[in-house]
């Protein structure tokens, strides 16, 4: 077939015919159909749902902006040591770090506030948050909390306790009636808050019991799936809070206090894995698993050096709960990958900004030679 | 009607990619706007953009042995152009987003797992700055490849429906043969 050149270029468009009307509307439609679906995806088309960009918005509407800091658990102190595995983890997991031999980690202590100068009270919740490291990849981060349940089950529950929470800009202080009407619709979150204000508290950051609250799976290395909870438990005998008076309480003590206990000699923690029971909730981080659990005693973990947040330490780390090895597996728990989402906003904020130095600094090591006396000149 | 046709090996690399491709961008926006499905989707997008990445390699090469057919003589100089530049653009894009994506997770310290134990060494050294950096350039490249993938849809759809100057056939045929170059129409 030899095609009889046109008389008109089949590439002009106008005057259109019929036909080129007919390819421009289809043309047009497929497209308006593609970019649709993608403004649906994006979300553009249903502005009411909950994002992790609105609850990182939501964290800084109630605490302010400070740049460079954690949107959450702002105020911190990064931590280094090694965590020795007994080898009793691999019965549940194949996660190299639950072999036999040592492990670096590197951590952070701080408290459950987004806000990174607020002075300590005795009354924050306390956290511990890891990064296991071993040599043959397979890395394993994880945050943990000094609370027994976590006060929320869902993200829209954390949400909203965000707010209810809030200081009034009116009074500086909670609102009670919006505590009372948001726990009215969150039964659970009242449960759990009753269980987390009996809570016994400890003196300070190194003999408390930090939880990692949400449920996990192992995995063997057949494959078979177990689920679990597991804690870092203090070797320092468990000392009752006494809360300094207000006066005599330095704005830093209870960092300054884990400071002290660490130019003292290291930290050492049990890592406890609880073994869930077919019928446990795995989904529900409100809701304490029954007594008598199985525990394992995985390994000790060994905190032996203290720094300010810098460049390149634990500022610089996303703990996101989701970056688990293989042999370590999420649950059905909702808030797992909500807070991997959110910690991923609120990382990627703070990397962009500019950096302050932390309210939390440490002092250098008193001199090893006692007995020189100060000039104090 | 025997057109010229892109190599049946091409063609199979075109579409496969194109879904894939697709695929990752509503997943990328998808999972950025949602709590319960991040995690899964994230789980996805890295293998699934390391995959493209390692596919637009063999493109590029399948593309020195296999040229694509002349495009018709009678198509004028700007639509040429225009076609040439958005081709250009396209495979820069398609090495750019996935790049950036290696980089930035590199660049953030966080493990680039693609699938159980298997797992990606960091090619940037960890700094925060950087993976802020690199992480908006992600979206941006993304948002770039979606509006020249936009464009490029539209083109293809023209040629087919308004120009019907066989270009739109010399990728989507289901033929075997690559036809005879130099028989448009
Ligand atoms: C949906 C619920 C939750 C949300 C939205 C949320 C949000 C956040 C955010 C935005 C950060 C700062 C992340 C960063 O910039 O690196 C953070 C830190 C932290 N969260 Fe949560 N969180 C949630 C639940 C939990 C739970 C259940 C736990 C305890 C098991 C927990 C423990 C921690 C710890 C320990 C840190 C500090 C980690 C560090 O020191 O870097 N969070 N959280
Ligand atoms: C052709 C390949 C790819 C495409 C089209 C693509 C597309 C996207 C898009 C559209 C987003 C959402 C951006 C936003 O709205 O902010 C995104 C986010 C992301 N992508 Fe990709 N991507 C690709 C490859 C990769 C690769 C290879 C990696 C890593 C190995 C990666 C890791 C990520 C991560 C970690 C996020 C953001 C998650 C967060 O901020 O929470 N992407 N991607």
């Amino acid at each position: 077939m030899i095609s009889k050149p046109p008389d008109r270029s089949r590439y002009r468009l106008w005057p259109p015919s019929t036909g080129v009307l007919a390819g421009l509307g289809v043309t047009g439609l497929v497209l308006a159909g593609v970019a649709g679906a993608f403004a649906y995806t994006v979300g553009l088309l249903s502005p009411g749902a909950l994002t992790q960009t609105r609850i990182v918005d939501r964290f800084q509407a109630v605490n302010g902006i400070h740049p460079g800091f954690r949107r959450n658990h702002a105020k911190g102190v990064c931590v280094t040591g090694t965590f020795a595995g007994n080898g009793a983890g691999a019965r549940l997991s194949r996660a190299a770090v639950f072999g036999s031999g040592a492990v670096p980690v590197v951590g952070r202590f701080a408290v459950g506030i987004g806000k990174p100068f607020l002075p300590d009270t005795g009354a924050e919740v306390r956290s511990l948050a890891l990064s296991f490291r071993p040599a043959s990849g397979g890395e394993w981060r994880t945050g943990m909390n000094d609370i027994p349940v976590f006060p929320v089950n869902t993200a829209d529950g954390f949400y909203g306790l965000l707010a209810a929470s809030a200081a009034d800009p009116a009074t500086g202080k909670p609102d009670p009636a919006q505590m009372t009407a948001f726990l009215g619709t969150h039964p659970e979150t009242a449960r759990a808050l009753g269980l987390i204000k009996a809570r016994p508290v400890s003196s300070g950051f190194a003999d408390a019991r930090y939880n990692g609250l949400n449920a996990f799976r192992f995995v063997d290395s057949s494959g078979a799936s177990t689920p679990v909870r597991w804690s870092m438990v203090a070797l320092d005998p468990f000392v009752a809070q006494v809360p300094p008076s207000g006066a005599a309480r330095e704005p830093n003590y209870l960092f300054d206090g884990l400071v002290a206990r660490l130019q003292q000699g290291p930290l050492r923690y049990r890592l406890v894995i609880t073994v869930g029971q077919p019928g446990d909730p795995t989904n529900d981080a409100t809701l304490p698993w029954p007594a008598g659990r199985e525990e394992i005693d995985a390994g000790t973990l060994t905190l032996d050096h203290v720094e300010a947040e810098g460049p390149g330490n634990c500022r610089d780390i996303n703990y996101d709960p989701l970056v688990l090895p293989d042999g370590i597996a999420t649950s059905n728990d909702p808030l797992l990958s909500a807070r991997s989402a959110a910690y991923s906003v609120s990382f990627t904020r703070r990397a962009g900004e500019p950096k302050t130095p932390s309210e939390v600094q440490v002092p250098a090591r008193p001199p090893a030679t006692p007995g020189v006396p100060a000039t104090g000149g | 009607m025997d057109t010229p046709r892109f190599a049946l090996f091409s063609r199979l690399l075109h579409w496969l990619m194109a879904l894939m491709i697709l695929a990752m961008l509503f997943i990328g926006i998808g999972m950025v706007a949602s709590l319960a499905d991040y995690h899964w989707l994230l789980s996805i997008h890295r293998p699934l953009g390391i995959a493209i990445l390692a596919l637009v390699a063999v493109r590029l090469v399948n593309r020195q042995l296999n040229p694509p057919p002349p495009l018709p003589a009678d198509m004028p100089p700007v639509l040429r152009f225009a076609a040439h530049a958005s081709h250009v653009a396209l495979y820069a894009l398609m090495l750019a987003v996935p790049l950036v994506g290696w980089a930035m997770l590199s660049a953030g310290r966080l493990p680039v797992v693609l699938y159980g134990g298997l797992e990606l060494p960091p090619i940037v050294p960890q700094d925060v700055m950087l993976y802020a950096w690199l992480r908006a350039a992600h979206t941006a490249l993304a948002l770039a490849l979606f509006a020249t993938f936009l464009l490029h849809l539209a083109a293809a759809l023209m040629h087919g429906l308004v120009f019907r100057d066989g270009v739109f056939a010399s990728m989507a045929s289901l033929r075997a043969r690559r036809g005879t170059p130099g028989r448009p129409g």
